[in-house]
């Protein structure tokens, strides 16, 4: 039981993700998250204002039903199987956080300085989370696909057009981690 | 009935996602600065028995439990829309520290403020429906 209650090492986690797709794969569907997004946009109606949105939501229902479990998942996970919310990253990048004005890096999943209620409540905070999301949300379905659909299908299935969306992937995160993150804080 | 097998491998999708960090925002800024190995193991690794399961899938070694061929759809070509797309989200993710999957599974931890995020990224694809004739793709 200590070893479910450890965080787990990448050797555990790359491969219990390749059974997460083959499983989806074998239950006759496909592995992509970032389609959610525009099913979403789908039930809200957004099929009224241009035909991108007119599909039959109700076939992506499996992908709505693996959205859910994934949301149990992480209530299951930090409720029952997480005793320390610490994370254990390099003592450099915590260095380096607490340069660009991140302080107590690592003491919790996610930075307060972005994430807690109090910087939501924030005109800036509010505008960082929705521009993040906004980024996230535009260039995925642009993209055609996000980390799940590009870096994990994509390139297991060797297909060129998700090795330029991770090359992408990684233009857009190094410039976000060298050049604008240090602006924000 | 037969979507509780999804709901299920939803479940083990959030706890590998939360036990192993991918959901924690210093993973990310880590990974982009290159001082950990952890992200890259992961999808490395993921990859790497991904590229098995697909020759499995293409030889007919193993179908779907209805007994159906496996059909890996390809993927959408053009160099513009995966390189700037692409690039857009890196941006994002790096930010957010998620891409979608985790932004769900730090819904289930509990964290309010993502739900910013899953509508930000929500308003993003419905803007991207809007523009899609108007980009390059």
């Amino acid at each position: 039981m200590d070893f479910i209650l450890q965080p787990w090492a990448w050797y555990v986690a790359g491969p219990v993700i390749a059974i997460v797709m083959f499983l989806l794969f074998y239950f006759g569907e496909r592995f992509g998250v970032s389609s959610n997004l525009e099913t979403f946009c789908a039930i809200g109606g957004a099929g009224k204002l241009t035909n991108y949105f007119k599909i039959d939501w109700k076939q992506n229902k499996w992908n709505l039903m693996f959205v859910a479990g994934a949301i149990a998942g992480g209530f299951i996970s930090s409720t029952w199987l997480t005793t320390s919310d610490a994370v254990a990253i390099n003592p450099q990048t915590i260095k380096d956080l607490a340069d660009i004005g991140i302080a107590n890096a690592g003491s919790s999943y996610l930075p307060d300085e972005i994430f807690s209620i109090d910087t939501m409540l924030t005109l800036k905070g509010f505008s960082t989370l929705l521009i993040a999301g906004l980024m996230v949300g535009f260039g995925a379905r642009w993209a055609g696909g996000c980390t799940s659909g590009h870096a994990i299908v994509g390139l297991s299935n060797l297909e060129i057009p998700s090795l330029i969306s991770v090359i992408g992937f990684f233009i857009g995160g190094l410039i976000m981690t060298w050049f604008i993150l240090p602006l924000i804080f | 009935m037969k979507y509780i097998k999804f709901f299920l491998v939803g479940i083990l999708f959030g706890i590998v996602m939360s036990k192993s960090e991918v959901i924690s925002w210093y993973r990310i800024y880590e990974m982009f600065k290159f001082q950990s190995f952890h992200m890259y193991g992961i999808i490395g690794s993921a990859v790497a028995i991904g590229m098995v399961s697909m020759f499995l899938f293409r030889k007919k070694v193993v179908k779907t439990f209805e007994g159906n061929d496996i059909h890996v759809r390809p993927k959408k070509k053009g160099l513009y829309r995966n390189l700037l797309g692409g690039t857009l989200f890196g941006l994002g993710w790096v930010l957010a520290g998620a891409c979608p999957g985790p932004m769900f599974v730090l819904v289930g931890k509990g964290v309010v403020s993502i739900i910013v995020v899953i509508f930000g990224a929500t308003l993003g694809a419905f803007f991207y429906g809007l523009l899609k004739d108007k980009i390059p793709h």
